[in-house]
């Protein structure tokens, strides 16, 4: 590889010159778990599209609930239910706020964004796909965004399609178009790419889809933590997220669906909270979003993911993609100036995630390697085998940025990748 | 670093440059693939068994430095033993990168290098995926094995 240093190999769409204003340290200080040592070394926390770590407003707010409010919620006439309920229910203005939803009952709070994909399969889709019919999806898609397909489409025998990627990891959108016809049920895409970061065109593949009378779900798990998402002005019809992976708590995350599919779907999961009335011969169905929330919910998870959502806000989410972006752009330089490095995945539009893979040493015996310098990256398929299937890469190494990082952490994994590099000298 | 160097031992890193046995065999008998999802390790083992004795053995796939070293290493130090003796060896080699040898390493030969996997229990399942593998084969198998 011949990239010169301080330049990027490719052209990016926002290119961007110089270091942000981004208050990286003030915020780091907001992050209890960085300030630790690890085999000696400090912390270099580089695997965030895997999960983020979480700020202190967040470890608070659901101690503070614990401590101060735990209660059942929707059914208590005490003090603490009435009290959680509200927290609970605030959370979820939050999201719709966050994700500029029309209605707060568009939101649904479910496990994770791999639940709310199951979610939808196991309604909308059981219930308009039918043999013979066809979900598409994208080459660059989690396994969580294709088996849930997968599943469904075995099970109405209908046929599971897949839009391509070209050589730089981005969609072939020439190919859209032809996909789509009159046995096209739904569309299942990603919003950000896990393994190569790419950011697709989404507003443009939901114009598409539309104008074949196609609706989409949005895979948003890697893009919310790092972009404005506008759920109205994308227009999709789904729109799912993971809490964790946004500086909130695992096990809580988001479906958004529009209204008027929710409201004609069919519940997900039986139980309590989902229902308005129960006899032996006849259940009625509790309203949105109840509906789809059966069972006590992951209340502190709610609260926390709430708060994550705030801080999120009171930085910014433009300036916090601008400041990644420029993390994005640094790193691609500095590790492209290595010699026999390859970086997969060249998107013009890049979340900063950058898988790579060094000629000759296995993306794990990397991994290994890094960790003894205390630096945390991810290393194999990244549950998303069809991709490495397609780049014909048994895995790679990713280093995935969030808000917190910095350009010192990027000097610091390229000396890592020296010091794996002597090593297998 | 010392710790690595203990993990990386230089017979390890010749071994995964330059695997031994690493071919199709043709005469094979007993065939077993192994698969190790969590990182995309993957290897097929090859045997070619005479009654009970390991007349010939080799292994093909990609995997970590540790994994391919490890199949590579292996093949050597079974190739004409008993599927007994190759079976115990496993076990004691297991108790090795365990950590859990103590003191009994004689035994086991050039395996002993694999002894700083013990250091690193998330290469566990890398050292041991060719043996787990070759079980399989022993056993005859059908189904792909996995570490996970």
């Amino acid at each position: 590889m011949t990239a010169a240093a301080n330049s990027v190999p490719w052209e990016f769409q926002h290119p961007m010159v110089g270091e942000t204003t981004f208050p990286v340290e003030e915020v780091r200080r907001d992050f209890p778990i960085l300030h630790q040592q690890v085999y000696g070394h400090p912390l270099v926390y580089l695997d965030n599209a895997a999960t983020s770590q979480k700020p202190r407003a967040v470890i608070d707010a659901i101690s503070h609930y614990y401590e101060r409010g735990n209660a059942n919620i929707h059914r208590g006439v005490h003090f603490l239910s009435e009290h959680a309920t509200e927290e609970h229910e605030a959370a979820r203005r939050i999201v719709q706020r966050f994700l500029n939803a029309a209605d707060k009952r568009e939101v649904i709070f479910v496990r994770s964004a791999t639940e709310g994909i199951n979610l939808v399969a196991q309604t909308y889709g059981r219930k308009h796909v039918c043999a013979g019919d066809e979900v598409l999806i994208t080459a660059m898609e989690h396994h969580s965004n294709i088996v849930p397909w997968q599943m469904l489409c075995e099970e109405k025998d209908a046929k599971l399609r897949v839009i391509p990627i070209n050589d730089r990891g981005e969609l072939e959108m020439d190919e859209l178009p032809k996909l789509l016809n009159s046995r096209t049920k739904l569309l299942a895409v990603t919003h950000v790419s896990n393994a190569l970061g790419t950011i697709n065109p989404l507003r443009k593949i939901v114009e598409i889809a539309h104008s074949h009378g196609v609706p989409v779900v949005v895979d948003g798990a890697q893009a919310v933590p790092h972009l404005k998402v506008d759920v109205q002005e994308l227009d999709c019809d789904f729109y799912v997220f993971s809490g964790h992976k946004v500086y909130g708590p695992t096990g809580i995350g988001v479906l958004y669906g529009k209204r008027a599919l929710l409201e004609a779907m069919p519940p997900y999961q039986g139980g309590g909270d989902m229902i308005r009335s129960v006899t032996f011969e006849k259940t009625l169905y509790n309203d949105l979003p109840y509906k789809f929330e059966a069972g006590t919910p992951n209340i502190a998870g709610a609260i926390g993911l709430g708060a994550a959502i705030e801080y999120v806000n009171h930085l910014g989410i433009d300036n916090i993609a601008a400041h990644e972006h420029d993390l994005l752009i640094y790193a691609t330089e500095s590790l492209s100036a290595i010699p026999d490095i390859r970086i997969i995945g060249t998107a013009a539009d890049k979340a900063a995630v950058i898988s790579f893979i060094i000629e000759g040493i296995h993306p794990h015996d990397i991994g290994t390697i890094l960790d003894r310098s205390g630096i945390a990256i991810r290393t194999g398929h990244h549950c998303a085998q069809p991709v490495m299937q397609r780049f014909r890469i048994p895995a790679t190494a990713r280093a995935s940025f969030a808000m917190y990082n910095t350009r010192a952490e990027v000097d610091a994994l390229v000396e890592g990748i020296q010091k794996v590099k002597e090593v297998f000298a | 670093m010392s710790d690595l160097r203990e993990l990386y031992q230089d017979v390890i890193l010749e071994h995964s440059k330059a695997p031994r046995n690493y071919r199709e065999l043709k005469t094979a008998n007993h065939k077993a693939e192994g698969y190790n999802p969590l990182c995309g390790d993957h290897f097929t083992i090859y045997l070619d068994l005479e009654g009970d004795a390991i007349r010939d053995v080799t292994f093909q796939g990609s995997g970590c430095a540790i994994s391919k070293a490890s199949a590579s290493m292996m093949t050597q130090s079974v190739k004409g033993k008993s599927k007994e003796e190759a079976t115990k060896l496993f076990e004691r080699f297991h108790k090795l990168v365990t950590g859990e040898a103590n003191g009994d390493r004689d035994s086991l030969g050039k395996l002993d290098v694999f002894a700083g996997v013990s250091e690193f229990p998330v290469r566990v399942k890398c050292a041991t995926l060719a043996w787990h593998t070759l079980q399989a084969a022993l056993e005859g198998k059908q189904d792909p094995i996995s570490t996970e």
